[in-house]
């Protein structure tokens, strides 16, 4: 294949049209000619649109099936190191695993302060999923409206407000580790008064938080560095606040 | 306390989050894995279908690709382009590689039936969005010279490789190719992607 010839291919790769080792070949490609690169990622955008005019109304009996199979299937690992959520779902399972094993054991007649334990860890679990379900939700509602921006100190942070859970969530990406025994607090903007709404892991980079409580009307967010533990009111000026859109 | 200035940007439309709903789904979250499968199911469905046209098998293997979105979400990053695109190659590469690994295109049907193929367009969801997307694409499509059309066509909805395009149309390989990248360019500025 001559020079001038694989740089046309991009529209016949981002197709599926390639047989296997044309297709192989043309990805080598990739990795050394940018421009192709670039086309190749509009083109498959542009592919993906294809898709979306030919969608079909899936059957129930599908959504059923696949969520059924979910339940079984073991996920792939990340191919590299990611944020928060990842580190709290891994505490999470222990902590399941460990329900099991006190369930078990007080089963066996052993003592109350243990049934207990077992208890405690089992509502800190459903919590946990309650909470990460409430998160779901708040990011596909409907009425989801969303504002990101890059953060003074580096990384950036997304809000998302939405009017018909009443609640919003906060994301950050790259956002850099406070600096010791300080933390990240998150606010909702009552009209000036600001309530606490909850605290990023410091150790997280990446994280994804429902913020706390509802947002019963306020009109806006902030985010400030507090002592560990996090302070009922500022104590310092907002690294950055926005206004929630009105929706 | 007092307000300091901002750079976080005016709040624009609701943006797609199927990328922040993936990335709870790389965590685990079925919840989330729902949503995303109630953004993609139809037009992964829709799009397998298109090239297996079997409804048994095409459900078969919508279900495969979306419980592929489930085992690989962690795999997924925005540099590999939106979370739909990434979601539609999975799709489309499934597809193909069921109805290649079956027979030759030129077995598959005659010649005439391949190119008498339109897509499924009025098959679709009762959905305003999808509706949307369908004239639109559909009118992007007649933009295209009709060589571009078939080319693009058959390769995208019908899951042929160039060179089983080239022998349907009796075009020279180096002409499909051309075709195919040009179609795809032109629809690209039509429906406005960027990347
Ligand atoms: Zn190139």
């Amino acid at each position: 294949m001559s020079v001038e010839d694989v740089h046309t291919l991009s529209g016949a790769y981002a197709l599926d049209a390639l047989p296997a080792p044309e297709r192989e070949e043309f990805e080598r490609h990739l990795e050394r000619c940018e421009a192709c690169a670039r086309e190749v990622r509009e083109l498959s955008e542009t592919a993906a649109r294809l898709a979306g005019a030919v969608a079909l109304a899936p059957p129930t009996a599908l959504r059923d099936r696949v969520m059924g199979r979910i339940g079984t299937v073991r996920q792939d690992p990340p191919p590299g190191a990611f944020g928060g959520l990842r580190r709290r779902t891994r505490r999470m399972l222990p902590g399941l695993a460990l329900a099991a094993a006190l369930a078990a054991a007080a089963l066996g007649g052993t003592t109350v302060w243990q049934w207990q334990s077992a208890r405690d860890a089992q509502r800190e679990v459903q919590q946990a999923q309650e909470h990460a379900a409430l998160l779901a939700q708040v990011l596909a509602a409907p009425d989801a409206v969303v504002s990101s921006g890059a953060l003074p100190g580096g990384g950036t942070g997304t809000v998302v407000v939405s009017a018909g859970t009443n609640r919003a969530a906060f994301m950050t990406s790259g956002m850099p580790a406070p600096p010791d025994g300080m933390v990240y607090q998150l606010w909702f903007d009552d009209h000036g008064a600001m309530r606490p709404a909850g605290l990023l892991d410091p150790a997280a980079p990446d994280e994804a938080v429902l913020m706390d409580g509802a947002l019963d009307g306020a009109d806006g967010m902030g985010i400030t560095l507090e002592p560990a533990g996090g302070s009922p009111q500022p104590t310092s000026d907002p690294l950055a606040v926005m206004e929630f859109p009105s929706a | 306390m007092e307000p300091v200035p901002t750079d976080l940007p005016a709040p624009g439309p609701p943006a797609p989050e199927l990328g922040a709903l993936l990335a709870l789904v790389a965590q685990g979250d079925q919840d989330a894995f729902g949503a995303v499968y109630d953004r993609v199911a139809g037009p992964v469905l829709g799009l397998v279908r298109s090239v297996l046209r079997d409804p048994a098998q095409s459900e078969e293997v919508a279900q495969e690709v979306l419980v592929e979105v489930w085992r690989r979400a962690a795999a997924y990053s925005p540099d590999r382009g939106t979370p739909m695109a990434w979601i539609m190659t999975l799709a489309h590469r499934r597809a193909v590689d069921r109805v290649r690994s079956a027979q030759a295109a030129s077995d598959r049907e005659h010649r005439a039936a391949l190119l008498d193929h339109t897509p499924a367009y009025d098959e679709v969801t009762e959905r305003v969005e999808a509706r949307l997307e369908r004239e639109q694409v559909r009118r992007c499509m007649g933009g295209l010279t009709e060589r571009q059309r078939q080319s693009v066509t058959l390769a995208y909805y019908r899951g042929l490789t160039y060179r089983e395009v080239a022998e349907v149309l009796a075009l020279p390989l180096g002409t499909v190719k051309t075709r195919l990248r040009d179609g795809l360019i032109r629809l690209r500025d039509c429906l406005g992607v960027t990347a």
